[in-house]
């Protein structure tokens, strides 16, 4: 294999930086991650020191003291029944906290490894867990928990496990979702294929992915636990006797009249613990699942169209319909603009078909969307001048391409189905841009549809218009884009490899289409694509793209039969059409071991 | 094309001689979407045989069922009635240890680089995965995936990067890196070189074919693509909405088909040659016409 060959393959662009450091790193400078994390520290530090930083028994009440004043040793003053409440907020933190906590360890010792089991396993266990998970959600959790007092007795750690068996399902269903999804990904069959235990697929593969959605859960479903502990006090459903913020709470309220204040130092002990757990969660979503995103999106960039048309200074004659003169096209801003396109030269004269080639990556549909005015955020011409139908593009604005799309210039996507809309008919997508575009009544719009329809060689018109896009097959759904594009009887079509995701007889039905729609109405096309096939199909001249430029240009028969440049050979070289069969099987060697059919 | 299934297939019997895949009236089926609803059967009695370094192509379109043949072969997919033998043993129906030390001689090349390797992992870790998996201890298992590495040419510090790094092409070699690592008899080879560009493609198959003819490898090549096919296989299978419709020679079935759908299939595919594309055309009208009448 020539180094040549090897060099076309493009890398993905990325820095190698080890993911892990890079987390970490992500996460302390996150402020609001760091913030909400120190605040949990230093609550979770001071709760677990409480009977070094209290001064005295948070159950120790002198009478002669109720309501007395803060004094030293006893910072917050003292309660209704004379105890000391930095004292008892302390303890009472280690309960509040520490019921929360066992509620959490009961929730994922029986949601993640239920999830797990369920999404890998499937069958009569995850429908029965999914069953049971769906009840327990259904139970209101006040009453159950109500009523599980009323039983087992009003201990609030065996409350918590009550809670910790209702908060469950959250777990469960977070990780069975994710994991049944990771199971079908082929990296997992590839695992198996590999000989790998199930326990061994699960740590290694499928754990990874379900690891960082459990922790963002944990923060949420603690705060849930903590209020929901501390509503549970403060009603006094819990123990009574122990200190917690939801019983001091309880004791603050009702001498709201006589010491308002008592309601502060609880309130907002559990007040900044929640909110800490919340941000906090929000702050790892952030961290640990958008690793992989891009950077900021410069929408700035795509807004500043700012780029002056330039006059071509060579005088070579332009084409009526489009002409595309020294076209760039940059991403990013500043310093780290990338250019994609070089210096793009392309015309398509009135009814010619323009096959414009290349690999992934060389830039032909970045040229196309540069002519629609559609290029993904980010991307921005940065030189050169456009011209369609004679009016130049570059520069132009939103407004004024509107009025071009549709009747001057239209466009055939490579993937049908995702363009399309699955949650209207298909009548109702073609409809409604006939009726902007051509004002048509809407009856008239319907009747113009039909008849698309029936161009575009739809057998029973009436049954797709009025037909779901899931209900359709791709080879279908294509027909219907192509009709779409017709509607407003463009004089320009830009396909965009408009039957790569087809099969191939598919493929050969809509070439056909596309080629008598073509006669018939005098199109020029504009066809993107990596098939030499297509182009000889099709396309009356063909450029060439490599590496966001052109390297030839010239009429179909010409380039593909005598190319000029050696990358056009390359191309037409790694064409197997005419690559001889395999010769028949030989009978494996026996002896030396080395030569098998040759 | 509703003619099609009942006609009898047109196949070339194969001489006799030891096999490494046998595959006798598959049928697969998958429970039906919703309560009671039947079962939905995507493969109806599908034969093939595999001799040892042998590539045998299945080409067919999407829902033909091609993909579902190699994941019943590999114990993905569950085999409703008839007969998998690999190495003369039946392997449909066997248990989950039986199937792991399979691995040691079948193995698989997906269609998807970007989906078949684990984004979060290192190469260098997913290559070793099959290795610790035969027990093969640490320090050989790291010479080895060097090994690897090297043979399907590339570089020795791509153990410790991310798949992300890696083009399609290259995602592709550690693909076969990784189906090589034990010396398996057969891969299950499953559209290798439809994500990938063309040259890539090229580059991509002329070392599955070193490979074989290196190792004596079978191959079970699935694809879409007629002329894919013909490059790399010795005989040829066309599947057709879950039958075999017509097999034999690669230079037969690619050239001169026999049965109807193989010669739309092949009339269909658009060659990079305007003259000989336009005759092809023509003779597609033709038959279109023909069948219209």
């Amino acid at each position: 294999m020539s180094e040549a060959l090897m060099s076309d393959d493009h890398p993905r662009a990325g820095a190698a930086a080890p993911r892990r450091a890079n987390r970490a790193r992500r996460f302390l400078r996150n402020p609001q991650a760091v913030i909400s994390a120190l605040v949990l520290v230093l609550i979770g530090g001071a709760v677990l020191l409480a009977p070094l930083l209290s001064t005295g028994d948070p159950d120790a009440a002198e009478l002669s003291k109720a309501f007395a004043a803060a004094e030293p040793g006893h910072p917050l003053g003292f309660d209704s029944a004379g105890r000391d409440v930095w004292s008892r907020l302390l303890h009472g933190g280690r309960n509040t906290l520490g019921g929360a906590l066992i509620a959490l360890a009961v929730a994922l010792s029986i949601g993640v490894p239920g999830g797990l089991v369920a999404g890998y396993y499937g069958k009569w266990f995850d429908a029965l867990a999914n069953w049971v998970g769906n009840f327990v959600m259904a139970l209101p959790a006040m009453v159950v928990l109500l009523a599980s007092r009323a039983i087992l007795g009003p201990t609030m750690w065996v409350l918590m496990v009550v809670l910790g068996v209702l908060v469950a399902p959250s777990f469960f269903r977070l990780v069975r979702g994710i994991v049944a999804n990771v199971r079908g990904e082929l990296y997992v069959d590839a695992a198996r294929v590999s000989g790998l235990r199930d326990r061994r697929i699960i740590a290694r593969h499928v754990l990874v992915v379900v690891r960082a959605p459990i922790i963002i859960q944990t923060a949420l479903v603690a705060g849930i636990a903590i209020s929901l502990q501390a509503g549970l006090e403060f009603l006094g459903i819990g123990s009574g006797d122990l200190p917690t913020w939801g019983a001091m709470l309880n004791e603050a309220f009702q001498n709201v009249q006589r010491s308002p204040m008592f309601m502060a130092w609880p309130g907002l002990a559990l007040g900044i613990t929640s909110a800490a757990l919340v941000l906090l969660a929000s702050a790892l979503r952030d961290v640990l699942e958008d690793g992989d995103a891009k950077p900021p999106k410069l929408r700035a960039a795509r807004r500043a169209r700012v780029v002056t048309p330039a006059t071509p200074d060579d005088d070579r004659p332009r084409a009526s319909l489009l002409s595309v003169r020294d076209l760039a096209v940059s991403y990013g801003a500043g310093a780290s603009a990338v250019d994609v396109v070089h210096g793009v030269d392309l015309d398509v004269a009135e009814g010619e078909v323009v096959g414009l080639v290349g690999q992934s990556g060389s830039g032909k549909s970045q040229t196309a969307f540069s002519v629609l005015g559609i290029l993904p955020e980010g991307g921005r011409v940065s030189r050169g001048s456009i011209l369609l139908a004679g009016t130049e593009v570059v520069g132009l604005s939103e407004k004024g391409y509107r009025a071009l799309r549709g009747d001057v210039v239209a466009y055939v996507p490579q993937e049908p189905m995702t363009n399309l809309d699955p949650a209207f008919t298909i009548g109702s997508q073609l409809v409604e841009p006939m009726r902007l575009r051509l004002r048509l009544s809407r009856k008239a719009a319907a009747e113009r549809a039909l008849e698309l329809l029936r161009q575009v060689e739809i057998v029973d018109p009436r049954r797709v218009f009025h037909a779901y896009p899931h209900q359709i097959s791709g080879g279908m759904a294509q027909r219907v884009l192509i009709a779409g594009a017709m509607s407003c009887d463009p004089r320009l079509l830009i396909a965009d490899e408009p039957t790569t995701a087809l099969d191939v007889t598919v493929q050969a039905e809509v070439l056909e289409l596309l080629r008598r729609l073509q006669a018939e109405r005098g199109l020029g096309v504009l066809l993107v694509t990596h098939n030499l096939g297509v182009v000889a199909d099709l396309c009356d001249r063909v450029a060439v793209m490599n590496a966001g430029r052109i390297v030839e240009t010239g009429s179909t028969e010409q380039v593909l039969a005598h190319p000029g440049h050696p990358y056009t050979r390359t191309l037409i070289d790694a064409v197997l059409d005419d690559a001889p069969a395999r010769p028949a099987w030989v009978a494996p060697r026996t002896d030396d071991g080395t030569e098998v059919p040759a | 094309m509703s003619s099609v299934s009942p006609e009898p297939p047109t196949t070339s019997v194969t001489p006799p001689g030891p096999r490494v895949l046998d595959v006798r009236d598959l049928q697969v089926s998958f429970p039906g979407k919703g309560w009671r609803t039947p079962r939905v059967e995507v493969l109806h009695g599908v034969s093939l045989d595999i001799r040892p370094g042998e590539t045998v192509g299945l080409v067919g379109e999407s829902g033909s069922g091609k993909t579902t043949i190699g994941r019943a072969v590999l114990g993905l997919a569950p085999v409703h009635d008839g007969t998998v033998e690999f190495l003369g043993e039946r392997i449909e129906h066997v248990t989950n240890r039986r199937r792991r030390r399979l691995s040691r001689d079948l193995q698989v090349i997906f269609q998807d680089p970007f989906a078949s390797l684990n984004p979060s992992i290192p190469v260098g870790d997913t290559l070793a995965e099959p290795l610790h998996a035969q027990g093969i201890p640490g320090q050989e298992a790291r010479r080895r995936v060097l090994e690897l590495l090297d043979r399907v040419a590339l570089p020795a510090d791509a153990a410790q990067r991310l798949p992300r790094e890696f083009s399609g092409g290259q995602r592709q070699r550690i693909a076969i890196a990784r189906a090589l690592a034990i010396g398996p008899k057969l891969i299950v080879c499953d559209e290798p070189v439809s994500a990938l560009d063309l040259t890539t493609q090229r580059t991509v198959l002329d070392l599955l074919l070193e490979i074989q003819e290196q190792t004596g490898v079978a191959y079970l090549f699935i694809s879409h693509d007629l002329s894919v096919v013909r490059y790399m296989s010795h005989r040829v299978n066309v599947i057709h909405r879950g039958h075999i419709v017509e097999s034999g020679d690669a230079g037969q079935v690619t050239t001169a088909p026999r049965h109807p759908y193989t010669q739309r299939l092949l009339l269909s595919a658009p060659v990079a040659d305007p003259a000989v594309q336009r005759t092809r055309r023509a003779a597609l009208d033709q038959r279109r016409a023909e069948e219209n009448a």
